[in-house]
């Protein structure tokens, strides 16, 4: 049975968990309604951008297609593109990702392919570390910003082209959660480079005038898709790390909350024990005189 | 009838709105998109895209970086990676 004094310090300690864990909550929450919105303004960019690949990949195809689109015409060496968040705090987030990125490299493993890991952000790198020690490339710091922007996603881009180019890897996988709700993020594993032929046939406009020539446009297009999936993935990511957070300090502010009931009420009976216990022992005394 | 314009960047939706000619810095000249243009596609360069609001009034300049541009039948989209109003 601890002391009265142990116990009011305990509570004590819970109480003030409590209310960083409710800080860290009200702040998800602001930044989440952010974050939420950004998302959704570049929506229209992206759809728009996948629209005219999609009218403009269907003409240009076989050999004339550029590397990007076509490929390197082998698939053995992968690299995955993880997507991960800097700071914890965000619940099961991170590890959702870890385990989602360890299933794809396991499943191209037992293919008989070789696997190597890009990291985007800190959280993914000591688990993902610790199961493949060798496989870890190089990757990209964002914790230096803020809130990573188009510069970033451009950043991260231009360094896969380059390494594209230069044959370090024949597929590239992005990794990154889709942001449903607060209580839901989704981690997707999504085909980046080569970049995927749409599968919907576009509308047959077949008067479209080019300038300069539609494989000139294709080649300048496809590492601004590129560019626009890393924006977008950084974007879900920003929502989805602020809606997991909100959620997981929700609960532990809940669940600091209860647990402080339950010492109060410990706290008041033993309390309530000693002035019993000291009333006895004042009557008994009465009592014998 | 006014043409439809619509300037994207990747973060947000810039422009939208109906104007009377815009001008697109294109990487083969300029050129002036009015209404019923025939569908078209060009990448841009870096360079100021002017928005005429009606047919005598002054331009108004926007700088883009990056992009390329589309003329369809609902109008002109240029989709930007940087713009600097």
């Amino acid at each position: 049975m601890p002391s009265l004094k142990e116990l009011k310090g305990r509570i004590n300690s819970v109480k003030s968990t409590q209310k960083i864990t409710k800080a860290k909550q009200m702040v998800a929450a602001a930044k989440l309604r952010r974050a939420q919105a950004a998302a959704e303004a570049g929506r229209p960019y992206a759809t728009r951008l996948s629209a005219v690949m999609a009218s403009l990949a269907s003409k240009v195809s076989g050999s004339a297609a550029p590397r990007l689109l076509a490929g390197t015409g082998a698939d053995q060496k992968h690299l995955l593109v993880v997507v991960n968040t800097d700071k914890g705090l965000c619940g099961g987030l991170n590890s959702n990702l870890v385990k989602a990125a360890k299933a794809k490299a396991r499943e191209l493993q037992a293919a008989g392919k070789s696997v190597e890991f890009y990291l985007v952000g800190k959280k993914g790198r000591a688990p993902l570390k610790r199961e493949f020690p060798n496989l870890i490339g190089t990757g990209f710091d964002t914790s230096t910003v803020k809130t990573p922007g188009f510069d970033e996603a451009e950043a991260i881009a231009n360094e896969l082209i380059a390494m594209f180019d230069a044959g370090q890897f024949d597929i590239a996988h992005l990794i990154y959660p889709t942001f449903k709700s607060a209580l839901a993020q989704d981690p997707t594993v999504k085909q980046l480079i080569p970049v995927p032929a749409p599968a919907e046939a576009p509308a047959a406009d077949a008067v479209v005038q080019y300038e300069p020539g539609e494989e000139e446009i294709l080649e300048e297009l496809l590492p601004r898709y590129v560019r626009t999936q890393l924006f977008g993935a950084l974007l879900e990511r920003e929502a989805s790390e602020q809606g997991a957070s909100m959620t997981a300090m929700d609960n532990a502010t809940r669940n600091a909350g209860e647990l402080i009931q339950k010492l109060t009420i410990q706290y008041n009976r033993s309390r309530q024990a000693a002035i019993t216990t000291e009333l006895i022992e004042i009557i008994a005394g009465a009592e014998a005189l | 009838m006014p043409l439809h314009f619509e300037l994207v960047t990747p973060a947000k939706l810039v422009r939208s709105q109906e104007v009377h000619m815009v001008v697109v810095p294109g990487t083969e000249g300029e050129f002036g998109v009015l209404e019923g243009h025939a569908p078209f596609m060009s990448t841009i360069r870096d360079g100021a895209v002017q928005v005429f609001a009606s047919a005598n009034a002054a331009p108004e300049i926007i700088q883009v970086r990056g992009g390329f541009a589309e003329v369809n039948e609902k109008g002109l989209t240029v989709l930007a990676e940087h713009v600097e109003a």
